[in-house]
This record gives structure tokens, sequence and C-alpha cells, in this order.
């Protein structure tokens, strides 16, 4: 494998939901280790690129890319295989209700690692006490969480067997400024510790900064507009400013 | 799209319709047969998860006990008094223990406790999993390595083909039971003489050939709640609509088995 060869790549991706395209030849890529955040409209495909990445969603035409391999079309198998090296956290956590928060967070290494339960307790244990939950957390259940609670221990989840690639589905979705902020460095801490490469996807754009190396900008199914977090706020790309500064008028018009 | 639009589209568009409707029933076929020879492999085959087994055997099998065991004593109270009444027009009221055992044994343990089945745990499959569906959480299962269908669906699966027998079983016990205890305290038949011409008319076919519905049965339960949960759309209202598709496609299913097994048993009993 050579230096270029990026760690996950769309290439001419499309997809299409009966006469609607909602991603038309999309081609993105990042690098091995560096964090992408996906911005951009509610609609324009965020979570399907993402979704098409992790293989829970078919494009209709293109290829994606793992360390340079295609993993479209992967059996069950193989793609059970391509799972053990991705770690996720949904939009609402989506932590198993029936099972504990233990549960939830040791549910790869248990269910389909192997690993004895007693050291899979000890692991999520220790998965629950770096996104900063206590271990008297994990024997409760989701449902007596607090949302913000619940993120982290998604966020543990998704972090416990060291995955290579963490995908982050609007990890500050409906959580207060404080808690979004808390979130936000836990997941740049976590992906820094781990050595990961990150994709995340967001409307929230002091998320995207934090835990962004770099931005692109999903719209109508395309990159409009990619560059480096710290340029967000700088650029003139019309598009960009108009998503930025929150204004009605511009290039991109809205069905409201 | 609501009721009111769905009619004025049919009264616009009749052939139209007709074809979708068509094309949407062959689609679920298939989509059915698929969905259930993926779930059976998943039930058959390792790896398997236990606990999630055992939690399906507790779940379906034991919490179903009260209700079944109602049900059964009081359609064999009711089957008893009736085969009383109706049999006393051509003087045959003292069959009614043999006709009561073999109505509960053949026909109504299993398709009954099915019947109950169908509204407590098909809905409930559904429920489970088409709320799992409308939060990610099939989704996040997958990503972490894990198949749905070995999870959620085997277990649900086997633990309905296992259990419903059982279930019977014991519906088939507290029925003949219910009929004994109204022939006795109600109709002055000797308790001696009512247990023993139950025992003597019964053959082991007739216990067992219920006890095979009932495996079918519980089998198409758990089927159609995985089926529509694992496909339920569209967040509350889609989880409320699985819900009623389990349960009135189980209850068509069960009552269309019924006569398909019933009518090869005949047959094949000749």
């Amino acid at each position: 494998m050579t230096e270029a060869t990026p760690k996950l790549a769309w290439k001419g991706v499309t997809k299409r939901f009966e006469d609607r395209t909602v991603l038309d030849a999309l081609d993105l890529s990042v690098a091995p280790g560096k964090s992408l955040v996906i911005i951009g409209g509610s609609g324009q495909g965020k979570s399907v690129t993402i979704k098409t990445a992790m293989g829970l969603m078919r494009p209709d035409a293109g290829s994606i890319t793992l360390d340079g391999e295609c993993i479209v079309g992967l059996s069950e198998g193989k793609r059970r295989k391509m799972f053990s090296r991705i770690g996720v956290l949904f939009q609402g956590a989506a932590l198993f209700d029936s099972l504990t928060i233990w549960e939830n967070v040791a549910f790869r290494l248990i269910n389909a690692d192997g690993v004895p339960r007693k050291e899979a307790k000890e692991r999520a244990i220790e998965a629950l006490e770096q996104v900063r939950l206590a271990p008297a957390v994990a024997d409760r259940f989701p449902s007596e969480l607090s949302g913000g609670m619940q993120k982290r221990a998604g966020l543990a989840r998704a972090v416990v067997a060291q995955p290579e690639i963490l995908f982050f589905d609007e990890p500050t979705t409906g959580l207060d400024p404080i808690t979004a902020a808390a979130i936000n460095e836990l997941i740049s801490n976590q992906v820094r510790r781990l050595g990961s490469t990150a994709v995340s996807i967001t409307h929230d754009l002091a998320s995207a900064q934090t835990i962004g190396d770099e931005i692109a900008m999903l719209h109508n199914g395309k990159i409009i507009w990619r560059g480096p977090a710290a340029e967000l706020n700088t650029t003139d790309n019309p598009y960009v400013r108009q998503f930025v500064e929150g204004r009605a008028e511009g290039p991109i018009s809205h069905a409201v | 799209m609501t009721a009111a639009e769905a009619a004025r589209q049919v009264a616009r568009h009749p052939i139209q319709s007709l074809g979708r409707s068509t094309l949407s029933a062959v689609r679920m076929v298939g989509g059915v047969g698929v969905f259930a020879v993926r779930g059976t492999i998943a039930a058959l085959t390792p790896p398997w998860f236990v606990s999630q087994l055992l939690r399906q055997f507790v779940a379906i099998g034991f919490f179903s006990l009260p209700v079944v065991g109602l049900t059964a004593i009081f359609t064999g109270s009711a089957l008893a008094l009736n085969i009383y009444t109706g049999g006393g027009r051509f003087n045959a009221e003292q069959v009614m223990p043999q006709i009561v055992a073999l109505g509960i044994t053949r026909e109504l343990g299993p398709v009954l406790a099915a019947l109950m089945l169908a509204g407590r745990v098909s809905a409930a499959i559904a429920a489970e999993i088409g709320a799992m569906r409308a939060t990610e959480q099939i989704d996040a299962m997958r990503t972490l390595s894990t198949d749905p269908f070995r999870y959620l669906v085997g277990p649900r699966l086997l633990a309905g083909v296992l259990m419903l027998p059982l279930l019977t079983a014991v519906a088939d016990t507290i029925g003949v039971a219910g009929g004994w205890l109204v022939a006795t305290r109600v109709l002055d038949f000797s308790s001696a003489v009512y247990i023993r011409n139950t025992v003597d008319f019964l053959q082991g076919w007739d216990i067992l050939s219920g006890l095979i519905k009932a495996a079918v049965f519980g089998f198409i339960v758990a089927l159609m709640g995985c089926y529509h949960g694992y496909n339920a759309k569209g967040g509350a209202r889609g989880v409320g609509r699985a819900t009623t598709h389990a349960v009135v496609s189980s209850a068509i299913l069960i009552f269309a088995s019924d006569y398909l097994l019933t009518t090869f048993f005949t047959h094949a009993a000749k």
C-alpha cells in the first residue's frame, strides 16, 4: 500500500430513491488517521454517504474502497469481518434497550469476538471511564440515562474494540450546548488516542470544527467545498458562507 | 398516503391500483419466503445465542401459560356444554367426553393456543423488533459484527416452534379438564366414567397431530412477528402498522395452514 492510498474513498457513488438522486457521482476520500466532517443541509445525503460506507446501504453506482479494497456488495461473512474494523456512534446512540449499559458496550466483545463475560465487563467499564461515565452506570439500562449519558455510552461502545475507522452520525444532535461541547471533546480525545480515521456528519458547526481536521460540504449529492477545519469561517464559497451564516437567502434554496 | 387519498387513487385509476396491489402482494410473498429461509438457516446453524434463546423460551413459553390456560379451560367447559346439548337432540349425550377430547386435542388446543400467541407474542415481537429498526438498533447490531438474523430472528423462530407444542400440551390437558369439570359438576357425569371414556377413546395420533400443527403455528407466529417488525418503516406509525399486520397475518395463516394440515393428516391416515 502506498502513502497516497486513502483509508476510505467514495468514487463516483450514486444513490437514488425512486426518482430522487441523493448522491450524484460522489467523490470523497479520507487519509489514514485523519478526521473528516461532512456538513450540509437536511436531506442532502450526509447520512446516506456514511451508510454506504458502513455497508448498511448499497450504492446504485460507483465504488467505495477501504485501504484500496472495494467494500461494495461484500458477502455477509466478509461484511462482518469488515465491521470488526469500524466503530459507529449513531444519532440516537442506538443502545439496545433490553441490555444493561455494560452489556451494550461489550456487545461486540461478547457476541462477535468471543471474549468471556467477566473480561468483557472489565473492558466495558474501562471504556465507560474513558468517556467519563462512572462504573455505577454499567449496570443501569439505557432508559435510565440522560441523552448525553446515552451518547457517551454509545461512544464507549464504538471505541471499546479499538477500531481503525470511526463514524459519528450527528453526535451532538438533541444535546444542550455544554453537553454537546463535552461530547465533542470526548470524540476528539478518543480519535486521537486510538489514532483512528474518523468520518462524521453534522449540522453543528462548532462540533465540526472541534472534531474535524477537514470539513467537506455536501449539497445536491456532491461535495461543493472541502478544506481544513480552520478555513470554514474564512472561505468565500457562497454555499459555505450561507450555511455558516445561517441565511435564508443565497445559492442554497430551501424547501421549508 | 392516507386512507382517503388511497380510496381516491383507486377510484381514479382502478386497473393501475389493482396491478400495484398484485405486484406488492407478490413481492411480499417472495419477501416472506426469503426471510423464512434466512431465519430458518440462522435458527438451525451455529453460532447460537443461547442466552437469547433462553430469554425467548421464557417470553414466548412461560409467560403465555396463563392466557393459554384460561382460554383452554373456558373453551373446554363451553364445548362440553354445547356438545351435551347438541348431542341430546339425537340421544348422543354420552359421547360428549370423547368429542370434547377429540375436538380439543386435534383442533381447538393448537388453534386457540396459536391464536393467543398471535395476539400476545407475534404483536410483541413485531413491536420490539420494529422499535429496534426505528431507532437504528438493528443497524447498530450489524456494525457490531452481529447478524440480526442470528441474534433476533433465529432464537424467536426456534422458541416459537418448540414452545407452542408445549403450550398446546398444557392447553389440551386443561381444556379436557374444563370439559370434565362441567360434566361432573353441572351435568351429573361420573368422574371415573368420564376419565375412562376419554383415555380409552383418545389415540396417540390425536394428540401428536395437534402438537405437529402447533409447531407449524409456532413458526408462523414467530415468523410474522419478526418479518413485519424487521421491515417496519416510518417511525412509531410504522411500528403500529407492523404490529397489526403481524397479528392479522398470523391469524389468517394459522387458519389456512390448519385446514391444509388437517387435510394432509386425513389423507395420510387413509
